[in-house]
């Protein structure tokens, strides 16, 4: 009965188990011709698993019937609302690759299995309530992140992402794996809840230390200061499509694992963590926002932009309280779409060859050539360096909200004035797009689904979102609260 | 009498040894894999050690986690290199360096 029940509750990862298992064995027989049945398979994969999961955030699954395979892994509102975030960015990016890599023939089919598996070790890691399961969720995510980023074979600068990627996130893990073997030695078990017990009567010397490992390790997989260098070069180097991959869905999963670990593995000693975490955003808001100034390279900026991002959301979690919580949960949520939306609008900057425009020299006065795309960025420009009334306003609203309800003040004033500084490389994107001598250099054909996705992103960032503020605040009240609910 | 002291000492050597071995190496992306290895030995020798002090089995079937895990690592590691060599021909540290900034 116990083991039926945890099946159950792992439906959706069985889900995408068995349907990654059974591509592979397409991928293999079928050769670069089955890409796209292949593609269109995992899309269908990853929209099954989002179905079977929604129930489960509206309801706000918590307590003990959420607990699979003997507090291994936790099925509860929390995880649930980020493997919505998880699995819908995985589809947009299986979206938007196919006319990518076949501009480049280098469209096979292993290329939506690896997104379909790395969704899958997201998945796994924001369920998990044990130091095992969190570590195989995470290798089997980063695993294939790694192959992504190298996946253009022919190209330098993949091959060089894929190095650089590999070597340092190789490094993290080994990090985390130094701390974890600290933690399970001194606390005597790996389990989440037994963790929290026994670190309760104060932290020794080894559980402290492993904490400081674990903690440094996560803000390298989530690319918070100081752990962020490798993420312009990742991001520059590797293919668009997993770029934007890679700055959503991996970074959902990071964020909600570290909200899990902290709150409920390191919940007895909140003192502890709260000065790395809140170190961590300070320093993440101030660099992402200085560092971008000088790029030229657009997908450079968005990397620092997404430090900067990261930034505000480690504040939410500095809080260490079940608004924080919330208010992280919808930041991603409204970060997530502006992140698809940017990338997705850089991948229409082609120009009449079909290669991918990635400068600033290639979008100036972009608002008289192509007016729509450029309006569109606009608003997710707008809306990422957090101008009423676009929802990128909201976002930073509820985590500040959070941050002075818990007496946080200081941390909140620092965090605006940085997102001032923030919004001078988003305003010189418009300043390029609509106010410099037109170059006329983006010539490529629209392609239908691009401009869905597009929309799509635009409509959930603009003020028409205010109406489902309500609605999804409450969720993310109900998911916050599921992590506080002791099993 | 040989107790946890030693073994975690041992273990840190080594972890120390592996994250000097991926930063002061300026020669051979080769030598980080071997690096990062060594990284992952430490934390198993960890591992085995507070299981057997502690009596509790857990410990021991991490060790075997991470044990696959870094066969794992370790292929897609040098595949990653392989296509890296293919490209530029050369696998010293200091040529990584096609982005900067």
């Amino acid at each position: 009965m116990e083991y039926l029940h945890s099946l159950s509750l792992v439906v959706p990862e069985l889900i995408l188990t068995v349907s990654g298992l059974i591509m592979v064995l397409f991928a293999a027989w079928g050769g670069a011709a089955a890409s796209r049945a292949v593609s269109i398979a995992c899309c269908v994969a990853l929209g099954g698993a989002f179905a079977l999961v929604a129930p489960s955030v509206c309801a706000g699954a918590s307590g003990l019937e959420t607990i699979a395979f003997f507090g291994q892994v936790r099925a509860d509102a929390f995880a649930g609302f980020a493997k919505l975030l998880i699995y819908a960015a995985a589809g947009a990016a299986l979206v938007v690759s196919s006319a990518y890599f076949e501009k480049r023939g280098a469209m096979r089919p292993e290329f939506p299995v690896l997104i379909l598996f790395s969704a899958l070790g997201a998945s796994v890691m924001v369920s998990a309530t044990d130091l095992i399961a969190l570590y195989i969720g995470l290798e089997l995510q980063s695993l294939a992140a790694y192959v992504l980023a190298a996946y253009l074979r022919d190209d330098d600068k993949s091959a060089e992402a894929g190095l650089k990627y590999f070597v340092l996130g190789a490094l993290a893990s080994g990090i985390l794996l130094f701390g974890i073997s600290l933690i399970y030695g001194f606390t005597g078990s790996t389990a989440f809840d037994a963790i929290n017990v026994a670190m309760a009567d104060g932290l020794s010397g080894g559980e402290l230390f492993g904490l400081v490992f674990v903690l440094s390790a996560m803000a390298f997989k989530i690319s918070a200061v100081p752990f962020h260098m490798w993420t312009p070069d990742v991001y520059e180097g590797a293919p668009t499509p997993v770029t934007m991959f890679f700055a959503s869905a991996p970074k959902v999963a990071a964020v909600a694992l570290l909200a899990r670990l902290s709150l409920e593995a390191f919940g007895s000693q909140t003192a502890a963590w709260q000065q790395i975490v809140t170190f961590a955003a300070l320093a993440s808001i101030v660099v992402g926002a200085l560092g971008a100034i000088g790029q030229e390279n657009l997908k450079r900026l968005l990397a620092y932009s997404s430090i900067n991002n990261v930034g505000f959301i480690l504040i939410g979690l500095a809080t260490a309280s079940a608004a924080g919580a919330a208010s992280m949960l919808l930041y991603l949520l409204f970060y997530v779409a502006m992140t698809v939306g940017s990338f997705v609008g850089l991948l229409l900057l082609r120009d009449a060859d079909g290669n991918q425009l990635e400068t600033f020299g290639d979008i100036k006065g972009l608002s008289t050539t192509r007016p729509a795309l450029a309006w569109c960025l606009l608003a997710i420009m707008f809306s990422l360096a957090g101008i009423p009334p676009l929802m990128g306003f909201y976002a930073k609203l509820v985590v500040f909200q959070a941050a002075v309800e818990a007496d946080l003040l200081p941390l909140a004033a620092i965090g605006i004035a940085a997102s001032v500084i923030g919004a001078f490389y988003y305003l010189k994107f418009i300043k390029v797009m609509f106010f410099d001598e037109p170059v006329d250099r983006v010539q490529g054909k629209a392609d239908t689904w691009h401009w869905v996705l597009l929309a799509l992103s635009v409509l959930v960032i603009s003020p028409l979102a205010w109406l489902a503020t309500g609605w999804l605040g409450n969720l993310a009240d109900l998911a916050a609260a599921s992590l506080f609910i002791a099993g | 009498m040989i107790g946890i002291e030693h073994y975690l000492v041992v273990s840190s050597i080594l972890f120390v040894l592996g994250v000097l071995g991926i930063f002061l190496n300026r020669k051979n992306v080769i030598i980080i894999l071997m690096a990062i290895e060594l990284i992952l030995l430490a934390v198993n020798i960890n591992l085995v050690a507070f299981s057997a002090a502690l009596g509790d089995l857990t410990g021991q079937v991490f060790a075997m986690f991470v044990l696959t895990v870094a066969a794992a690592e370790a292929a897609i590691g040098l595949a990653i290199l392989v296509i890296y060599f293919r490209r530029r021909g050369t696998i010293a540290v200091d040529d990584v360096n096609r982005m900067k900034g």
